[in-house]
């Protein structure tokens, strides 16, 4: 079914060619910093986890995503979203595999990645994240592609498969969990040993995925004729807000718990996010903007995909808003949670992470190459739904 | 056959390049590598052939016995107790790694990277 | 394409698989039966033995460290010298094993508010607390770093895959990262002792090769007869450092985490 996506407009090639070049600076990036070593980042000894493992775990969450339209179709019988679950799955392959990128632009000694295969480890979650990322993928490879198959060749989708959709429900929900559970067990990281991190990261992972898809949807429906649905997306939505409503109750909760008990290990994180945190004469407020950045685009956003006639009556607004709420959440997770896990360090010091331009430019490059596969990969699966319809 | 001067010409070509390794040297396999043994020692922890194929997989051995099991036993050459390590046993014999351990490693294209930690002596 | 070239293909496909797979599986069990003897020993921290018999550990005097300023130098320089510890021009890449902190950096769990002359205008030492209950041997995805039986929490640089992890997991920023190539910035090369690579992680290891081998770690012995720091065997009740625990009052870092740290303060 490749063969689709190999036939578009010249749209579809000047966005390939777009993100190629992304991708290209961002290999070159990359080679820069795999032959000098980790220092040509903004990462240092204090802040020694920086924007690519921040991505990675905004990531995971959008992978997860996807699960929220295989669960009402398979197990409740949506029929609505008959049509879009494999946007879904797709998204999630792209998703996950910018998850492994980052990883892997991350470690030290990238060719050793594979001692992690070689001396398993299963007191380590490190290596069960490995496991569930790489049977995640697997899963939504498999169930995507069969069933993408079967619909191309309008015949049922074979039984057997069905066992793996079931399977990859609760592997959408341990990618987040097991991923969450990297940061919520480590001793002297306060900000981040609290009960409270899996249910956030699964609650925002529920709304910034179906946020994506909604928005790709909506673009689908202009340059590609392919419309998801009126109710599809009204109820992607519903989900959506729900879904980032349960986040901000959460989030709401981690101030109460930091701000109520006044101890510095559970507030001063947060300070450190949302109004700066003044150490030996010095306020250090870096990352200030970004969060209240978040939380104004969460609430435009939420503004806009809750308003009657912004949900159902203006796709353009609609798609402004599910977009907001998706960059509400990454600058959420994907800038401020991980950062702000490291300060104070562990000895009570401040020491700010700034990303240098070759970090960013790496990362640029692997988001490009995540956009790249899922094109490719919507481009099969559109080209499959045409060719049916016709 | 449609395309067939294409097709054979591609042919040819592919087939020239998969045998670069046999005609590139014109048949002979160049000289055979020079090594500068130690002058004070006649043996080797293992006999000959058996430190020239297993060298790596000993220093593995070493490297788990020593660093991982804090086994640091010596062991007996000639009266002399050794240490398991590259640095403070080879090396001390074989005092030139450019004049030992690169001839043949070069020779095969093996390229270790031992020596990003393990200080190689002074030339 | 006709069925019979389909499945033709699909018994290929099938059979080499099987093929690949079978003899790797096969070969992987054989090799595992001797692997499997070597691994029992060779575990992670968490599964490892402990030792009956010995743990180390460190007291330091952190007054003995006030009154003689110059001894937290000599130590710091000891261990970085003989270890090959590298000294980068810009804090971002620092590594280090030891090194002089005030009060409140080492002690965050205790209250700051009028400190006494001695701890605001001097520093005391803090290193790996060789825990024993450590995070960072928890987390390691690859068992790098593991917990010896006498207590000393060692590093596999071999292994490392530089995933930071273990940094991210220490509750008392012990752990550095080599950002970069570490050996054109080793000040005085030891050539009895490796340097390491970029991309791992590395910390104090006690002085295991040292320790194992009957000797004193580096810091220690620099320090000399100040006995600001003393190494022992916590097991062994008529030692040295036991003799100390027992009559002077110490205090621990972070006692709330449930490390069980090697190393205590003498306040």
């Amino acid at each position: 079914m490749f063969e689709k996506a190999l036939k578009g407009n010249k749209y579809y090639w000047m966005w390939l060619a777009f993100l190629g070049f992304f991708i290209a600076v961002g290999v070159v990036s990359y080679l820069r910093q795999y032959f000098f070593g980790l220092s040509l980042t903004g990462m240092t000894r204090d802040v020694s986890w920086g924007i690519y493992i921040a991505q990675f775990t905004f990531l995971v969450g959008v992978a997860a995503g996807g699960v929220m339209l295989v669960l009402p179709y398979y197990i409740h019988n949506f029929k609505a979203f008959g049509r879009i679950t494999i946007l879904g799955e797709f998204l999630a392959i792209a998703a996950l595999l910018m998850c492994m990128m980052f990883i892997m632009a991350d470690l030290g000694q990238p060719l050793r990645a594979l001692n992690v295969i070689l001396h398993p480890t299963p007191h380590s979650m490190l290596f069960w994240d490995m496991c569930v990322l790489w049977g995640y993928l697997i899963l939504n490879a498999l169930c995507g592609w069969v069933i993408l198959t079967a619909e191309r060749k309008q015949v049922a989708p074979p039984k057997w498969i069905y066992f793996f959709v079931y399977l990859s429900i609760p592997f959408a929900i341990s990618i987040h969990t097991v991923t969450a559970m990297l940061y919520c067990g480590l001793p002297g990281r306060h900000f981040w040993l609290s009960a409270i991190i899996a249910p956030r990261f699964l609650a925002s992972a529920f709304a910034a995925g179906p946020a994506l898809i909604v928005v790709m949807a909506l673009i689908l429906k202009r340059v590609a004729n392919f419309d998801a649905g009126k109710e599809a997306i009204d109820k992607m939505v519903t989900i959506i807000t729900y879904a980032a409503i349960t986040n901000m109750f959460f989030l709401g909760m981690e101030f109460f718990v930091g701000y109520y008990s006044d101890i510095p290990g559970h507030k001063h994180s947060l300070q450190y996010l949302f109004f700066g945190l003044e150490h030996h004469g010095h306020v250090y407020n870096n990352l200030v903007p970004f969060m209240w950045g978040f939380v104004i685009l969460f609430l435009v956003g939420i503004g806009l995909i809750t308003h009657p006639y912004t949900r159902r009556k203006n796709d353009l607004w609609l798609g402004i808003g599910c977009a907001s709420i998706f960059i509400a959440f990454w600058l959420d997770k994907g800038i401020g949670f991980v950062l702000a896990g490291f300060l104070p360090t562990p000895v009570h010091e401040i020491v700010e992470y700034y990303p240098n331009i070759n970090e960013i430019f790496v990362t640029a490059g692997v988001w490009a190459t995540g956009f790249f596969i899922l094109t490719v990969l919507y481009k099969v699966a559109l080209g499959v739904e045409h060719e049916v319809e016709a | 056959m449609y395309d067939s001067g294409k097709i054979i010409a591609g042919l040819l070509i592919f087939v020239l390049f998969v045998t670069i390794p046999v005609w590139y040297n014109r048949g002979s396999a160049g000289a055979v590598p020079e090594l500068e043994l130690p002058k004070d020692a006649t043996t080797c922890v293992l006999p000959a052939a058996e430190i020239r194929a297993e060298h790596m997989k000993l220093l593995n051995v070493w490297r788990d016995e020593v660093l991982r099991d804090g086994d640091r036993g010596t062991f007996e050459i000639d009266g002399k107790q050794y240490q398991k390590s590259l640095m403070l046993t080879c090396m001390k014999c074989h005092t030139s790694k450019v004049r030992f351990c690169d001839r043949c490693h070069d020779y095969t294209s093996v390229n270790p990277y031992c020596w990003n930690c393990h200080l190689a002596p002074v030339e | 394409m006709d069925t019979n070239r389909r499945n033709f293909l699909k018994v290929a496909g099938i059979s080499t698989l099987a093929g690949l797979g079978g003899t790797t599986i096969v070969n992987r069990l054989v090799a595992g039966v001797d692997e499997a003897h070597a691994a029992a020993p060779a575990g992670s921290g968490v599964e490892r033995k402990t030792s009956e018999t010995i743990r180390y550990g460190l007291v330091i005097d952190i007054k003995k460290f006030h009154q003689d300023p110059s001894l937290g130098e000599k130590a710091v320089n000891a261990c970085h010298q003989i270890h090959n510890v590298p000294k980068f021009p810009e804090k971002r890449d620092e590594i280090k094993w030891i090194w002089m902190t005030n009060f409140e950096n080492a002690f965050v769990e205790s209250p700051n508010l009028y400190q006494d002359e001695a701890n605001q205008t001097h520093q005391l030492p803090i290193l790996c607390n060789h825990c024993d209950n450590p995070p960072c041997v928890r987390v390691c995805p690859t068992k790098a770093t593991y917990r010896y039986e006498d207590g000393i929490v060692g590093m596999d640089y071999h292994r490392c895959i530089g995933c930071r992890f273990c940094m991210a997991a220490c509750p008392y920023g012990s752990r550095s990262f080599n950002w970069r190539d570490p050996q054109a910035y080793i000040e005085n090369i030891n050539r009895d002792y490796p340097a390491r690579t970029r991309g791992v992680v590395e910390k104090c290891n006690f002085c295991v090769e040292r320790v194992q081998a009957g000797l004193q770690p580096a810091c220690v012995e620099a320090v000399g007869d100040s006995k600001a720091l003393v190494f022992g065997n916590l097991k062994d009740p008529h030692s040295e450092i036991r003799q100390i625990l027992k009559e002077k009052q110490t205090i621990q870092r972070n006692p709330s985490l449930g490390t069980i740290p090697s190393v205590f303060y003498i306040v």
